[in-house]
């Protein structure tokens, strides 16, 4: 079982190639879309690549949820998660910090939960 | 119409490889302008090259089901610039095939020496979606085109 910093190292040099960042650039707390620049398609290229990485299966939609709010009206309000959607979103995302949105669930916010970090911790459930 | 960017298919393994060759001439038009007086392949042209031999066998190892589009092209270097006179091989080969999309490595040799590496990224427009936006109908692998392939792939 490789150690966190062995699988940072390996998630940076993915994002290095999908994204064409700098290493130097990448860190835990990068957001993919804010810091990193990453667009839609990127991340089904990331998907890609970090199966091929880590010889591991990461079936569609479970790093990287589409629409998870689009199931029930009840999980936004006024442009916020509810806690109906953050316990949805807990469910679907166990391997998401979820600490600071908790404090402002912003659907604007929502972008910056994808980081290296969400990852990397991704990534360490599947190969525990 | 289509504007096709290979000659002939040389090597097809479904699902895994394939290999075709563009003859550059000097009567295509593109020329007249890229450059005058000096006449160099455009590199995009060389790129649409192999997105069609990578995209074809991505398109068949589904039976041509899935609507294949290029989404991306994160790596591409060119050696060197390519002239009319030169026969172009491409060759590509699947790393990844999935549901959603694939991905490609893909070169260009001359007589060899390699010119161009590349990677190469497809994705599978989303079927609900594609059909409300295009109807049941593929664009992207039509009965003509697939027509044409048919003779790109017969053995001369």
């Amino acid at each position: 079982m490789p150690t966190q910093e062995e699988i940072f190292s390996k998630v940076s040099s993915t994002l290095v190639e999908a994204l064409n960042v700098d290493e130097e650039d990448i860190k835990l707390s990068s957001t993919l879309q804010g810091d990193l620049g990453a667009e839609s398609i990127d991340f089904l290229d990331i998907v890609f690549r970090l199966e091929r990485e880590f010889g591991i299966k990461i079936p569609r939609g479970e790093l990287f949820p589409e629409s998870i709010f689009q199931g029930d009206p009840e999980f936004v309000s006024n442009g916020k998660v509810t806690e109906k959607g953050l316990k949805e979103l807990r469910e679907r995302m166990p391997f998401a910090d979820l600490s600071s949105f908790e404090k402002d669930p912003s659907m604007s916010k929502l972008s910056d939960l994808f980081t290296v970090e969400l990852i990397t911790r991704y990534i360490q459930g599947k190969l525990s | 119409m289509r504007w096709i960017w290979i000659d002939r298919f040389i090597e097809f393994n479904s699902g895994k490889s394939a290999k075709a060759i563009k003859c550059l001439s000097m009567a295509e038009d593109h020329y007249a302008r890229h450059f005058a007086g000096y006449p160099v392949m455009p590199a995009c042209f060389i790129l649409e090259g192999l997105a069609q031999t990578g995209g074809i066998l991505v398109g068949e190892a589904n039976a041509f089901k899935e609507k294949v589009v290029l989404a991306k092209v994160p790596r591409a270097i060119f050696h060197r610039e390519m002239f009319p006179g030169e026969v172009l091989t491409y060759e590509t080969e699947v790393l990844i095939l999935r549901p959603e999309g694939a991905s490609v490595s893909a070169k260009v040799t001359v007589q060899g020496e390699v010119t161009v590496e590349a990677e190469i990224f497809f994705a599978h427009l989303d079927q609900s979606r594609s059909k409300e936006l295009f109807g049941e109908s593929n664009f992207v692998f039509t009965g003509e085109f697939r027509h044409l392939l048919e003779r790109m792939t017969r053995k001369s």
